[in-house]
């Protein structure tokens, strides 16, 4: 079954189209990549699906329920959650602090004026944290981690209000290769045991083609290709866009 | 009331613990009878002066150190409340007790209209225009409209409770607005310290991290300025009974830097930060006028001082050498 379904989708800024048409599925647990040169419109497609920006044209159904046009909030709710390019965290907060903000929010206690919040949500918290390995570093602010941890406290914010399906901007951007397995580990085996949908963009092709389990190739704003690993690997169109035609080089 | 952490980053936790509470309790009960009989009732009325302050700056702060939010013309709730209460008790035979109710009430109320505009401007120079032009609206129709608001001759003579009225002793003014000033400190502190508060906190750090959490933004904004309009509206009943008297001074934006000045002054980063804040600037200007003339050259250099050399406020500075000494300890 889909998750997330997107059909005709288009986003122009100016007289950029920076998605055309763009047309996508992911069904329940894939591992789904989205790759493509910079500038294809990775991004732009994340911030269509979850709200961020109006699209022009197009629909975007998530669990069955067409959520074009609702605000980020709403999409958040019901079960999508999301992680950027350049890590986005709480700075002036603590590790802890960092997570429990958004188990409280979705434990909905968002409103809750009274009650310490030293004392709420503390387990599930805790639970969140030793998940993606910051168990140990709690009472650090977390504006001064390295930009693995960032990374790995921004999954584990976004893993704390049990979305289904998990959008990751560029999970490894900026890491050591020590540092991209580890994470890309963990992304699995948190979204292997939670049963969760990840669709990912990535610029790293080799782990790419290691891990997802479905590919979804992008240029100038819209779907050259998708399908398994070997197939995409095998597709002309998909070289050309990285490597090049074949007789580029005869022709200079 | 617990200790007072920091906003930004708590790091562990420095209580104050309960004799502390109560040798504070203690000063503050003996103080006024030492002030007025040891020293002079002018002391006394300092005193009160700094409560009143006190208040208006930690609810000020609730809005600038907690939710980020510039606002310049806060004010405007403090000044709408201290007019409306005494408006009240001089043209109309309101009961006190109504009437300073009705005070902050018609804070909140315009905090409610000044957010319901200023809450959804991205950035805080917008967000600094929006609230001083509603400031100025306020402070316009007080300073004008002189049938209804006496005009630049302000109200004079404000008929206050006999209870708590400063005739021949401040003592009981003293008391009422150390009993209020404690309670809504309190509450504000539990607010902060909530699961609401940590959420503002979050708001400021990141918006768009909050937003795909699931937050409203502009919500908890709306909330945190109106709540501060209703607790900077307390502050104003208790300047108007501690005063018998409001001009439209009170709501100029002038005043309202003021109360941004102490928060800096005193560290927005603590949350007792803008108290410290309104004591030294009260005292100082009590202090520094009696010698010289030139009180906004002396406050505008400790300001520059502060901003260059402790950017975290007086409070700031104070703080991280207690947590020194407890480490060291």
């Amino acid at each position: 079954m889909a998750v997330l379904e997107v059909k005709g989708l288009t986003k122009s800024f100016g007289g950029v189209r920076a998605v055309a048409g763009v047309n996508l599925e992911v069904s329940q647990g894939q591992f789904h990549s989205i790759i493509g040169p910079n500038g294809a419109g990775k991004s732009t497609l994340f911030n269509l699906i979850c709200g961020y920006y109006r699209c022009d044209k197009g629909s975007v159904v998530f669990k069955g329920e067409e959520i074009t046009g609702y605000r980020p909030e709403r999409i958040i709710k019901m079960g999508m959650g999301r992680s950027f390019q350049v890590t986005k965290i709480f700075p002036r907060l603590t590790v802890f602090e960092n997570v429990q903000a958004a188990v409280l929010f979705s434990a909905g206690h968002g409103l809750n004026f009274f009650s310490d919040s030293k004392r709420l949500v503390l387990g599930r918290t805790e639970e969140v944290l030793s998940m993606v390995g910051l168990g140990d570093r709690s009472d650090e602010t977390s504006g001064v981690l390295s930009a693995g941890d960032r990374k790995r406290l921004e999954l584990g914010i976004t893993l704390a209000s049990n979305p289904e399906l998990l959008l990751l901007d560029e999970p490894t951007c900026g890491m050591s290769p020590v540092e991209t397995n580890e994470t890309i580990e963990l992304i699995q085996r948190v979204s292997s045991e939670k049963s969760l949908t990840v669709l990912f963009t990535e610029h790293k092709m080799d782990m790419v083609f290691r891990v997802a389990s479905y590919i979804t190739v992008m240029n100038f704003g819209t779907v050259i290709a998708a399908g398994h690993p070997a197939d995409v690997r095998a597709n002309v169109r998909v070289q050309e866009c990285y490597f090049g035609r074949e007789n580029d080089a005869s022709r200079c | 009331m617990g200790s007072p952490s920091e906003v930004g980053a708590p790091s562990k936790r420095i209580g104050v613990q309960w004799p502390g509470w109560v040798i504070v309790g203690i000063v503050l009960s003996i103080l006024p009878f030492i002030l007025e009989k040891g020293f002079s009732p002018y002391y006394l009325f300092l005193a009160i002066k700094v409560l009143v302050y006190a208040l208006f700056a930690v609810s000020f702060n609730l809005v600038l150190g907690y939710g980020g939010m510039m606002s310049l013309g806060h004010a405007a709730f403090f000044g709408i409340s201290a007019y409306t209460c005494s408006l009240l008790l001089v043209k109309t035979s309101c009961p006190a007790i109504l009437a300073m109710f009705a005070g902050p009430f018609a804070a909140a109320l315009a905090g409610m209209v000044a957010a319901f505009f200023s809450v959804r401007v991205q950035g805080a120079f917008y967000f600094a225009t929006i609230t001083i032009a509603f400031s100025q609206i306020a402070y316009t129709v007080a300073y004008k409209w002189r049938n209804f608001t006496f005009g630049d001759d302000g109200i004079q003579g404000i008929p206050v409770p006999a209870l708590i009225s400063t005739e021949a002793t401040y003592i009981n003014m003293y008391f009422f607005a150390l009993a209020v000033t404690v309670i809504c400190i309190y509450v504000v502190w539990r607010i902060v310290k909530s699961p609401y508060g940590l959420l503002l906190r979050a708001l400021k750090g990141d918006p768009v991290r909050a937003t795909f959490i699931g937050m409203r933004g502009d919500r908890y904004r709306f909330i945190a300025f109106t709540v501060s309009a209703l607790f900077a509206g307390v502050a104003g009943v208790l300047y108007a009974f501690l005063e018998t008297s409001v001009a439209p001074d009170v709501l100029s934006w002038t005043s309202s830097g003021e109360v941004l000045l102490m928060s800096v002054l005193g560290g927005m980063t603590l949350f007792l930060g803008p108290a410290v804040g309104a004591a030294i600037m009260i005292l100082l200007s009590a202090l520094v006028t009696s010698y010289i003339k030139y009180w906004p050259f002396t406050m505008g250099t400790i300001l520059v001082l502060i901003v260059l050399f402790c950017p975290k406020g007086v409070g700031g500075l104070v703080f991280d050498k207690y947590k020194g000494l407890a480490k060291g300890a």
